[in-house]
């Protein structure tokens, strides 16, 4: 079992959890995965690591409630344990040689994009981090990704806060202004990530976009995170998750990760009204 | 006097129509009376064939003869000595290839059922034994072991009854490896193998889940940071195979492993499961081997009409005689001599949101025909020109076979694979690193529950040679 340290929602609909996993912790690397299991039930899910504490021996995950499971985890509590967490999983973000980057996110992603970003600062890499959100009330992370970064460039879709701007809308004045990057590194919903890729496509500039597709084991084993790359079948939990954005079907992979939209919309249903019913 | 009927006494199963609409186990096991019968089929032949068939040597006539006396603890205890799972066994293992084929009552007539008697005695011991197994006293020696699958969980056992200090790593959140995810609740029922892997923490064995070994921590480190002596790496053949042909990554094309992880793993038949899984209309199952009866019979479970398609014919079918037999009694149609060429998907020209979008419509296939052996033995598939034609389905399974996983070599040094991925060992099971030992399907790729679980025995074997020099 493992211990969740401590809780914080960061807007209406995501939420940030410290959880116990000193073996995890002390193999973390930006850009893994781990996949957890809320209880004896559960499903296993996959999400990125937002950041880790080795001494603490604690790994942080960043979540939006969008089905059952994710529903069922925001309603657990610090103190509370979590029955499965596994990990790191995943290729870890190559980071070496790079003089500056452009870090895309966009919503939750955003909070997959700081890890990577605050290593690439870390290591003394020009990193303009641009992040957009719908509106106001879902900007989250703010103070860390300034932290994280030589520039931060935030946009919404309705221009409550920041820029009314896409992030590509942001990231191609950058270009225009004569930023010279090295490699654009886009998180985010994937049609945000197959914009940015086409716009980077246009300047030549390398881009690797981080892929979140439905799985199970998480060690190449059942194959239900396969997507096109470059016209071949790859395994996002064992090749991944992040691969060169040029390459990426985009359009398959949006359908794939919709296999279970229906079942996701009704088991969401189903645990909001158990919640319900409890507090009844 | 031996019972010379010439056949045996057939397994009690749940009736065909039934079973295709439940999860529970087939096959029902024997009565007392009818093992008692059975085993009295034994003729205690001097030269024992039947023990140079077992991949783990039962002493077979021996145990046969307990049960003709209807002494079944005292079976039990014999086959316990060189089995860690006969309730597994019993039920899983290819006995009309091993053991009963070189029965000599197979000569004129049907073999003893060997393995309807293992499995007898087992599940009479798992629900009348009392006595909780002895755990020996401990040799100070630490030994790690990589993977909770048959090979694992002998050669955990095997040590542990020696007292060595096992730890067996598991990346999945339950023990039991193939055992658990693989095969169907209607073939293994999952509280037999948690009773197997119960028995194994009673001896002592040490079970840490979620742990991937090459990720969580390295081979190196268990060595170097963790102070084991030894290392056993079981860790199976688990990365799935397609046939790269058009539409594989359309939805509702499942490779056997996810499909079968998701029911027998994550329980998605059951309603209201978190885990879900398609509630497909037709099914094909692409594959032939025991895998694909497994994948075909329980989307038949779960309602769909299921055609498997194979590109040998029939006689080439590399599952048990057995599971086809049963596939079949439960309505699954097989296609053979078939072969897919591609899958065909569903896409809306006036609604690019039309959520059936990129799902699977149908698979287009050709019809094959024999040709010359090939290097396996059998009979090349040649296709035969001019025989397109398509079947329309919303979900493919392929059941094509699977490889070993590359991230242990990938993150040991110095340990040395073939080409195909599979551990180089020696006949003891000994790789080409000091101290850690490999076997099962990491080894020869993917094979049976009893070969792993023999190399597993071997393994413990010469990690107890070694470590009490």
């Amino acid at each position: 079992m493992y211990r969740i340290v401590t809780k914080r929602p960061l807007n209406p609909t995501v939420t940030l959890m410290e959880v116990e996993a000193p073996a995890v912790a002390r193999k973390a690397q930006p850009g893994q995965f781990i996949i957890l299991r809320v209880d004896e039930q559960g499903e296993r899910i996959p999400l990125t690591i937002a950041d880790f504490d080795r001494e603490k021996g604690t790994v942080t995950i960043i979540f939006q409630v969008v089905g059952g499971t994710t529903e069922k985890l925001n309603h657990k509590e610090a103190g509370d344990f979590l029955q499965d967490f596994v990990g790191p999983l995943g290729r870890a973000t190559e980071t070496g040689g790079l003089k500056r980057v452009a870090v895309v996110g966009g919503g939750v992603g955003t909070a997959i994009a700081y890890p990577v970003a605050k290593k690439l600062h870390d290591v003394g890499c020009h990193v303009d981090l641009i992040v957009g959100f719908r509106t106001r009330d879902l900007v989250i992370l703010e103070d860390e990704f300034r932290a994280a970064s030589a520039q931060l460039l935030i946009g919404t879709d309705d221009g409550s806060y920041g820029r009314k701007a896409l992030v590509t809308d942001l990231l191609r004045e950058q270009i225009e202004a004569g930023a010279q990057y090295d490699r654009v590194i886009a998180i985010g919903p994937i049609p945000m990530m197959k914009f940015v890729s086409l716009l980077t496509k246009e300047y030549n500039i390398p881009t690797v976009v981080s892929m979140n597709p439905i799985m199970i084991d998480g060690t190449g084993m059942c194959g239900g995170c396969r997507l096109t790359v470059g016209g071949q079948t790859k395994f996002a939990c064992v090749d991944g998750p992040e691969f060169d954005g040029h390459q990426v079907d985009f359009d398959e992979a949006m359908a794939r990760g919709a296999v279970y939209r229906d079942f996701e919309r009704h088991a969401h249903d189903a645990a909001c009204n158990l919640f319900r019913q409890e507090v009844q | 006097m031996p019972n010379m009927r010439p056949d045996k006494n057939p397994m009690p199963h749940q009736d065909p129509q039934v079973r295709a609409g439940n999860f529970g186990e087939v096959a029902l096991g024997y009565t007392p009376e009818q093992a008692v019968d059975e085993a009295r089929r034994c003729l205690n032949c001097k030269h024992r064939p039947c023990v140079s068939g077992c991949p783990v040597r039962i002493n077979i006539p021996d145990f046969i003869a307990r049960m003709a006396q209807g002494d079944f603890e005292g079976a039990y205890q014999i086959i316990a000595r060189d089995s860690a799972l006969p309730a597994v066994c019993g039920r899983v293992c290819p006995q009309e290839n091993q053991c009963e084929a070189k029965c000599v009552r197979g000569v004129k007539g049907e073999a003893v059922a060997i393995g309807r008697l293992e499995r007898f005695a087992a599940d009479w011991h798992n629900t009348h034994a009392l006595k909780q197994p002895q755990r020996p006293a401990p040799n100070g020696h630490r030994v790690a072991v990589i993977g909770s699958g048959p090979a694992g969980l002998t050669c955990a056992g095997d040590l542990a009854k020696k007292g060595y200090d096992v730890t067996v790593f598991e990346a999945l959140h339950l023990a039991g490896g193939v055992l658990v995810y693989g095969i169907p609740e209607f073939r293994l029922p999952k509280s037999i193998v948690q009773q197997e892997v119960d028995t194994l923490k009673e001896l002592g064995v040490k079970i840490e889940t979620n742990m991937v070994v090459g990720r969580s921590v390295t081979i190196d480190e268990l060595k170097e940071e963790q102070g084991f002596e030894a290392v056993f790496i079981g860790t199976g053949a688990g990365l799935p195979k397609f046939m790269g042909i058009p539409g594989e990554n359309l939805k509702g094309v499942y490779s056997a492993n996810e499909f079968l992880t998701r029911i027998n793993l994550m329980k998605a038949y059951q309603d209201g499961s978190d885990t879900p899984i398609q509630r497909a209309r037709r099914v094909a199952v692409v594959g032939g081997g025991n895998v694909a009866m497994d994948a075909a019979r329980c989307a038949k479970r779960l309602g769909a009409e299921v055609t498997v398609v194979y590109r040998r014919s029939e006689a080439e079918l590399p599952a048990r005689a057995e599971e086809v037999d049963h596939a079949k009694e439960e309505g699954i149609v097989f296609k053979t001599l078939t072969n897919p060429t591609a899958i065909l998907g569903y896409h809306n020209p006036d609604d690019p949101r039309d959520p059936k979008n990129g799902s699977v419509r149908g698979i287009r296939c050709v019809e094959m025909a024999l040709g010359e052996p090939d290097a396996s033995g059998r009979r090349r598939p040649i296709v035969k020109e001019g025989s397109e034609f398509e079947l329309e389905l919303d979900c493919v399974i392929m059941a094509l076979g699977t490889s070993p996983n590359p991230l242990i070599k990938s993150t040991t040094q110095g340990l040395d694979t073939e080409k195909w991925g599979g551990i180089l060992a020696d006949e003891h099971g000994l790789t080409s690193r000091e101290g850690v030992y490999a076997g099962g399907d990491a080894v020869t790729g993917a094979a049976t529950v009893i070969l792993a679980m023999g190399a597993g025995k071997t393994a413990a074997q010469a990690i107890h040679e070694a470590l009490s020099k």
